[in-house]
């Protein structure tokens, strides 16, 4: 154990200061999702120009062509997070795909896409669960049929966020349906502009349409746009989707939140007596605190491992599944702090901005339910972490 | 920046665990707990056959000069095989209190016995924790009387004791002072804790005050933390071992989801104490701001995550969790009492509220 930062670190953080100090004007706000704007697109470039975004990608690909080093992209996102300055883009194209291609894509789709992508230039999203398959993903039916020099592809996507601004999609197809379910998928990239792609908005109970569902009819997809070889295309995907895991018990985003639950119990009073008197309410909030707190320092944990290059093992396996529940817990945590204000939900003369934590509130829960389930996580926990067995495949139908 | 074991903490860690792997068993625990003493004799001798009492006592009185991390390790382990030897009071709560005598008197005369083992030191803190009505220390200008209750590592005729009176610490020496000790039976029959009645005793103050009580507790909660983690971690060790052999309608009981996920659960809710044991542990020799307020939440932290551990992995036991077959009680009990020890969680939580400057 060793906490202190290296000589060379300290100069790196002094370095972001002072760029961020020069050139905080030119930030916008945090991004809405829709297509980046002008200023947004500037923005990114300036970062990428200065090795604030798209840091390890290569140069030939329009990155900044730096070694990785977690330590000081860590303090990137620390020093950009305190000065409330939006980081650089990270959508399902830059966090996802991206790193797909620079492992396992063609030159040419190297060429083609990373500079565009990273730019904010080329929006992607991403087409892997169905309605027939959730947490069993690799029992997709959505079917890719060779016709000449094309793929037709039938079938539905859901769950599908941006689908509507999206250029393309990253998208799991079956292509060798007689091969075992796994080894029958390929991995291709969609003109989201194609000919027979139709994108619903999918409401949510929180009212909005956060994803959306995208329906398949005759879609011609060129040969050459598939990644990696045919039928090897949950291989392609499983590289992504542990990453996706990863960003999506951030601790970062549990601690802001957790300052600012302190914040409005230093402003709300209810009876007379302020939030943060209460000791009822204060207790709570220790127990939350501390559960923040582990989740930083385990964060840092992984770092060190991810720096040596070592396997974090259960610390890693662990992330989504509490992080996830952590931030929901914390929304409503906030919630029960406004208590019958805290149900407003729209615009009100009363609003004490529970209309956020509602939000949170309801679209974490469909985060500890996306991107791999709460129990899937356990499955995972259990098999890979303990060592427990596999569940039998006895069950078909409900009936023995 | 690293945050992970060193090499050395890494060994020492193994090392230790090596040695209580080969001197404990489920059935010298229990033997112990009927009143055959040998296992803590043998223990103890080993303990200082490898040089630990005086782990965190500088060198200059002949220890090894590591810090609260390293005693929260083997704090660790001495939890995780449920040890019946002294460790948090003698060896990390007395050496923090008595360097805070800055004229080395006190440390002169009492580290280097406390480092070869030739003595024990009691640490009796439940006047400044959690103070009775109908208890509680009288202190004239050099004498002190009355009843301290849980008083920790006094079992071995400890030669000090170490309590607080008035916003100092005191150092009483127990040969011919006027000093009883008894030990008060707990749930907890792996770790004594006593009553120490105190009848016109001579005492000595520790200077230091207010900090130097503060600080003593602080790497108490720390150890209590270790204590709690490793104890922990054995009981879901022994739970998903146990669900891995034991086998119903045809299956081994750690192949039902119901099973695999009451495991998962406790290694989620674990696994991320160890990250807040080490920082905690770390921040009290290396970042003194954080220090007081991280010894809060790993103490109450992990007091609540092993409370919730020990019910579930007693559960995966089914009824032989419940027995006295298997001897996972004794975990399940010492999880009970390092709960209490020091400040229950809502007491600690309290303080820790406190310590950043939310009024209550």
């Amino acid at each position: 154990m060793n906490l202190n930062a290296g000589p060379e670190y300290i100069e790196f953080r002094k370095n972001v200061l002072s760029f961020l100090e020069e050139n905080k004007h030119m930030a916008g706000k945090a991004r809405t999702p829709v297509r980046p704007s002008n200023e947004e697109l500037k923005w990114q470039k300036k970062l990428i120009d200065n090795g604030y975004a798209a840091r390890t990608i290569p140069k030939e690909y329009g990155g900044y062509g730096a070694q990785l080093d977690v330590l000081k992209s860590r303090i990137i996102a620390e020093e950009f997070s305190k000065a409330n300055i939006p980081m650089g883009m990270a959508n399902q194209g830059i966090s996802m795909l991206v790193p797909t291609l620079l492992e396992l894509g063609s030159d040419d789709q190297k060429n083609d896409w990373i500079s565009k992508t990273i730019s904010g230039e080329v929006i992607w999203c991403q087409g892997y669960s169905e309605p027939g398959s959730g947490s069993d993903l690799a029992s997709l039916q959505t079917k890719a049929i060779v016709d000449g020099d094309d793929f037709v592809i039938n079938g539905q996507k859901i769950w599908t966020s941006g689908a509507q601004m999206s250029d393309m999609m990253f998208c799991l197809v079956r292509t060798e349906p007689d091969a075992p379910k796994h080894r029958g998928i390929s991995y291709v990239l969609i003109d989201m502009n194609s000919p027979g792609i139709e994108v619903r908005p999918l409401m949510t109970m929180t009212g909005h349409a956060e994803f959306n569902e995208v329906f398949f009819t005759d879609v011609r997809v060129p040969k050459n746009q598939i990644v990696g070889k045919r039928g090897e295309g949950w291989y392609v995907a499983n590289a992504t989707l542990t990453h996706e895991r990863g960003m999506l018990g951030d601790p970062n985003q549990s601690a802001t939140r957790l300052n600012e639950i302190i914040e409005l119990m230093q402003q709300e009073t209810i009876n007379g007596e302020k939030l943060i008197n209460n000791p009822v309410h204060l207790d709570r909030l220790m127990r939350l605190q501390a559960r923040v707190l582990s989740m930083s320092f385990n964060s840092l944990r992984l770092l060190t491992a991810s720096h040596k290059k070592l396997d974090a093992k259960m610390a890693k396996l662990i992330v989504k599944l509490n992080g996830c529940q952590l931030n929901h817990d914390l929304a409503g945590f906030a919630i029960d702090l406004l208590g019958e204000l805290g149900t407003i939900y729209g615009k009100s003369n009363h609003d004490h901005g529970s209309g956020k934590w509602q939000w949170k509130y309801m679209f974490d829960l469909g985060l500890i339910i996306g991107g791999g389930t709460a129990q899937i996580q356990k499955n995972i926990i259990s098999e890979t972490g303990l060592g427990m067995p596999r569940e039998p495949k006895s069950v078909i139908n409900g009936k023995k | 920046m690293e945050f992970a074991l060193s090499e050395e903490q890494g060994i020492l860690s193994e090392n230790i665990k090596k040695m209580f792997d080969d001197n404990i068993s489920i059935d010298n625990i229990r033997d112990h707990s009927k009143g055959d003493k040998s296992l803590r004799k043998n223990i103890r001798e080993s303990i200082i056959d490898m040089g630990l009492p005086g782990l965190m006592i500088p060198e200059e009185y002949g220890g090894s000069g590591l810090g609260v991390l390293e005693a929260s390790l083997v704090a660790e382990q001495i939890g995780s095989h449920a040890v019946p030897s002294p460790w948090i009071g003698n060896s990390i709560m007395a050496p923090t209190a008595i360097l805070f005598e800055k004229d080395n008197h006190l440390a002169e005369k009492w580290l280097p016995l406390i480092v070869s083992g030739e003595i024990t030191v009691c640490i009796s803190l439940s006047e400044v924790i959690g103070k009775r009505a109908d208890l509680g220390l009288i202190v004239s200008e050099d004498k002190v009387s009355g009843i301290n209750i849980f008083g920790i590592d006094g079992e071995l005729n400890p030669a000090i004791i170490i309590t607080a009176v008035k916003n100092n610490l005191i150092l009483i020496e127990t040969d011919n002072n006027g000093v009883e000790i008894n030990e008060i039976p707990t749930i907890d029959s792996t770790r004594p804790v006593v009553e120490i009645i105190f009848d016109s005793s001579n005492y000595t103050i520790i200077p230091g005050g207010k900090e130097a009580i503060q600080k003593t507790i602080d790497v108490g909660r720390i150890g209590f933390a270790g204590d709690l983690l490793g104890a922990s971690q054995n009981m879901l060790d022994k739970a998903v071992e146990y669900s891995l052999e034991r086998k119903q309608f045809e299956r081994v009981i750690g192949s039902f989801q119901a099973v695999k996920h009451m495991c998962a659960e406790m290694a989620a809710a674990l696994e991320p104490c160890r990250s807040l044991m080490w920082y905690a542990a770390y921040s009290q020799d290396f970042i003194s701001d954080e220090a007081n307020l991280l010894a809060c939440h790993a103490k109450a932290h992990l007091s609540e995550v092993a409370q919730d551990i020990a019910r579930t992995s007693t559960q995966v036991f089914g009824g032989m969790g419940f027995t006295d077959l298997l001897g996972m009680h004794y975990w399940f009990k010492r999880i009970g009492l390092s709960r209490q020890i020091l400040g229950g969680p809502e007491r600690v939580r309290k303080e820790a509220a406190l310590i950043q400057g939310f009024e209550i």
